[in-house]
């Protein structure tokens, strides 16, 4: 890990990436090129090829997983990180190039007024029909946005969209075990509003991708729309959700926390 | 019953009950996971010697003949068991992927803190 800056900066941009060796070196360029105040933490998912070498190399910071975990996982690694190193507010995005960084500054701005606590860069508000993807994730895509935005009251044009803005409380939930980092997508949006973590979407204009595979296909739309279904569902009958705030609980004596400890095994 | 069928069933059930206590003597099985296994053999060496008790229950769950009531119980039985595995694997899953995290951040922190 380089990038040795001994300001500490309060904000810090989480970009996983699978095999992004082409792409990630000109972005982290690209990002650089905007004059932005932010130190950039690529997570390398265990890619086959020289992604993390060419992350040190542009002088970012880079944390490598020991195996190959997901999407999901190697963001939720950089909130982690983040949560630990006190960041205020976190920046995600894509490594495949499709985001483009001059809304980096547009989206931290808006978080930075403090009247949302996830700021959504959205493709679709202003033009759906530019963006490609296979017809099933599409109408899934479409279809859950909606159901989200009904159960929610509030619309939501892209829940899936990779590339946010958050504040430090929003920065806690997506770090906890609550964040469904095997697959998250539309339901987070769901799970945010029951935390009472406010939610804003902003448009953002889409790149076409630099190169190399897109990460959803084949199978994948088909159990994205199952687990959609069933983990939107479950998340409104779950009793227990994230508290934004960590409240103290009166009764938690420590003979009950210690209890707790043994009857877990 | 037959007695054939009877000296067959607790055998089996015999020959369960040593591998699974073996297992847990050689620390391979946990103690945790063995009594399931430990109440099955118990269970089959009940239903060998005690036919009646078989009898009963086929006619409670209003099966034909006692054979169905074993293959449906021991299918019961896989199936809450394999579930059971899957919650397990479910938690295993969940504490890897915390450990992975983790370590990988550590992994960079020493790398930072090396390199300086």
């Amino acid at each position: 890990m380089s990038g040795k800056n001994e300001k500490s900066r309060e904000t810090i941009i989480v970009i996983p990436a699978y095999n992004e060796e082409g792409n990630i070196g000109p972005l982290i360029g690209n990002i650089r090129r905007k004059d932005i105040d932010a130190d950039i933490l690529v997570i390398d998912d265990c890619s086959l090829d020289r992604t993390a070498r060419v992350v040190e190399k542009a002088g970012a910071l880079v944390i490598r997983l020991p195996f190959n975990m997901g999407y999901g996982n190697a963001l939720q690694t950089g909130f982690k990180y983040a949560l630990m190193k006190r960041y205020r507010y976190v920046i995600q995005m894509d490594a495949d190039g499709q985001h483009d960084p001059d809304f980096i500054k547009t989206l931290l701005d808006e978080v930075k007024k403090e009247d949302a606590d996830v700021v959504i860069g959205s493709r679709f508000m202003n033009d759906r029909s530019e963006y490609k993807t296979s017809w099933v994730r599409k109408t899934g895509m479409w279809l859950f946005g909606k159901i989200a935005s009904i159960i929610i009251g509030q619309p939501v044009t892209d829940p899936t969209s990779g590339f946010q803005a958050l504040s430090r409380d929003a920065l806690r939930f997506y770090a906890s075990r609550y964040y469904p980092s095997d697959y998250p997508d539309a339901d987070v949006i769901i799970m945010l509003h029951r935390a009472d973590l406010r939610i804003k979407e902003i448009p953002v204009r889409m790149l076409p991708r630099m190169q190399g595979q897109s990460m959803h296909s084949g199978l994948k739309p088909l159990y994205y729309i199952f687990k959609m279904f069933l983990s939107m569902f479950v998340t409104l009958l779950r009793k227990d959700r994230f508290q934004k705030r960590v409240e103290k609980n009166k009764e938690a004596t420590h003979a009950v926390t210690t209890k707790n400890i043994r009857d877990q095994h | 019953m037959l007695l054939q069928q009877k000296i067959f069933a607790i055998s089996i059930s015999i020959v369960l009950f040593i591998i699974i206590i073996e297992l847990v003597r050689r620390r391979k099985l946990r103690e945790e996971y063995s009594w399931i296994w430990l109440t099955t053999a118990v269970v089959i060496i009940l239903l060998a010697i005690w036919y009646d008790l078989l009898e009963f229950i086929t006619d409670i769950i209003g099966a034909v003949l006692p054979t169905t009531t074993l293959f449906l119980f021991s299918i019961i039985f896989l199936l809450v068991i394999n579930l059971y595995y899957a919650t397990k694997i479910s938690s295993l899953h969940g504490q890897v992927k915390d450990l992975a995290q983790n370590l990988a951040i550590l992994r960079a922190e020493l790398q930072e803190k090396t390199e300086m």
